[in-house]
């Protein structure tokens, strides 16, 4: 029996320029707000940008855009709704305030299904808000989306660049192509994540503070993207289109 | 409509069948329909007729459903689709995400949200016959 998602897979990215998948080793670092942010700036610039929410168990990124009342059209297939400009997609739209508790091969499946049916069209950047950690979705991707290069998001703690660092250097073992390193919630002066990452010989894109404001900026675009927080973003995605 | 993506999907899988196996034609294809996604056969095949073209211009398309069935991963209870009752919404978020599904159903019997889809989940294709 053979599953004729995969075939078509191809074909649904074929119209997408660039695709950067937003990941870390850990939880909490910023992931869904970079990623929202990244494609409501890239939107403001004159990009066609998609965001597609591939944390299934636990969405975020609908609250940051302050999604509601919303659903994707059907045209043989799924069309993503566009929300302050960017082609929006994510399992809440099937599965509400409910809580989708996956299993791996699930989580796969739902990708499958995801990456198969949603129509993109023609965008410059697809931007992927990926689940934390290292595990079957990033397998997924690494094997589905090999167009897909890697936007990497860390907190100061060691912690967290512990598992950043496993994450970079199974990527590299790949070829699998990464953008940079962002340290999110910086607090100090501290040099030791940049350090760390042009050690792995990876690139270091710049800091982001941590931002007082910013949690009262969640649901509100226009507060979202005059917090210090985005101008901080901005910089790190001008060197991204410069450098790539 | 949804119908229509996977037919694309079909098509697409079945050029690269007939290229990898050096066919000729393909004659006849079957499809395995799980019951959870409730895909439209008649849409389905509708689609599919549209969309021929080429080694499969004259392609016979036979749908099969596959019944629906869960197993609880924690009781170990076994379900079947019929006697779940859903609203039309729900139904309706399980044909687009099938794993929507796991948001909306229990085991009837412990409650658990850990059960399995034992089967008639997703769109496969069964077989191909096809000429060299």
């Amino acid at each position: 029996m053979y599953d004729p998602r995969l075939s078509v897979i191809g074909e649904r990215l074929s119209g997408v320029n660039k695709i950067i998948v937003v990941s870390s080793g850990k939880g909490g670092v910023g992931k869904s707000i970079i990623a929202s942010t990244i494609s409501l700036i890239l939107a403001r610039k004159g990009f066609k940008v998609g965001l597609l929410d591939l944390d299934f168990t636990s969405p975020t990124t609908h609250v940051v855009l302050g999604v509601r009342g919303i659903q994707p059209s059907e045209d043989k297939g799924i069309i993503p709704p566009t929300v302050h400009g960017v082609k929006y997609m994510s399992l809440i739209f099937y599965l509400g305030d409910q809580l989708a508790p996956l299993r791996g091969s699930e989580l796969s499946n739902a990708l499958l299904e995801v990456l198969s049916v949603t129509l993109w069209g023609s965008i410059n950047f697809l931007i992927i808000d990926m689940p934390p950690g290292i595990s079957d979705l990033m397998l997924d991707i690494l094997k589905y989306v090999r167009e897909a290069r890697f936007l990497i998001v860390t907190s100061p703690s060691r912690m967290a660049f512990e598992t950043v660092r496993k994450l970079l250097l199974l990527l590299k073992s790949l070829k699998a192509p990464v953008i940079g390193v962002i340290e999110n919630m910086k607090m100090n002066k501290s040099e030791y994540v940049k350090r760390e990452v042009e050690a792995l010989g990876e690139k270091f894109l710049g800091e982001i503070h941590f931002d007082g404001k910013l949690e009262e900026s969640l649901g509100s675009v226009s507060k979202l993207l005059e917090t210090d927080f985005a101008r901080e973003v901005e910089e790190v995605i001008q060197k991204i289109l410069t450098h790539n | 409509m949804h119908e229509w993506a996977l037919a694309e999907a079909v098509i697409s899988s079945l050029k690269r069948v007939a290229d990898r196996e050096g066919l000729r034609e393909i004659r006849e294809v079957h499809l395995k329909v799980g019951e959870l996604q409730q895909v439209d056969g008649e849409i389905l095949l509708f689609a599919l007729s549209q969309m021929r073209s080429g080694k499969l211009a004259n392609t016979k398309f036979i749908l099969k459903t596959s019944r629906a069935r869960f197993k609880c991963r924690v009781c170990g209870h076994k379900w079947t689709l019929k006697e779940v009752k859903a609203p039309e919404e729900v139904r309706e978020s399980i044909h687009f995400i099938p794993e929507a599904a796991y948001a909306y159903l229990r085991c009837p019997k412990c409650n658990s949200p850990d059960f399995e889809v034992s089967s008639g989940r997703g769109l496969w294709i069964a077989s191909v016959r096809g000429v060299k």
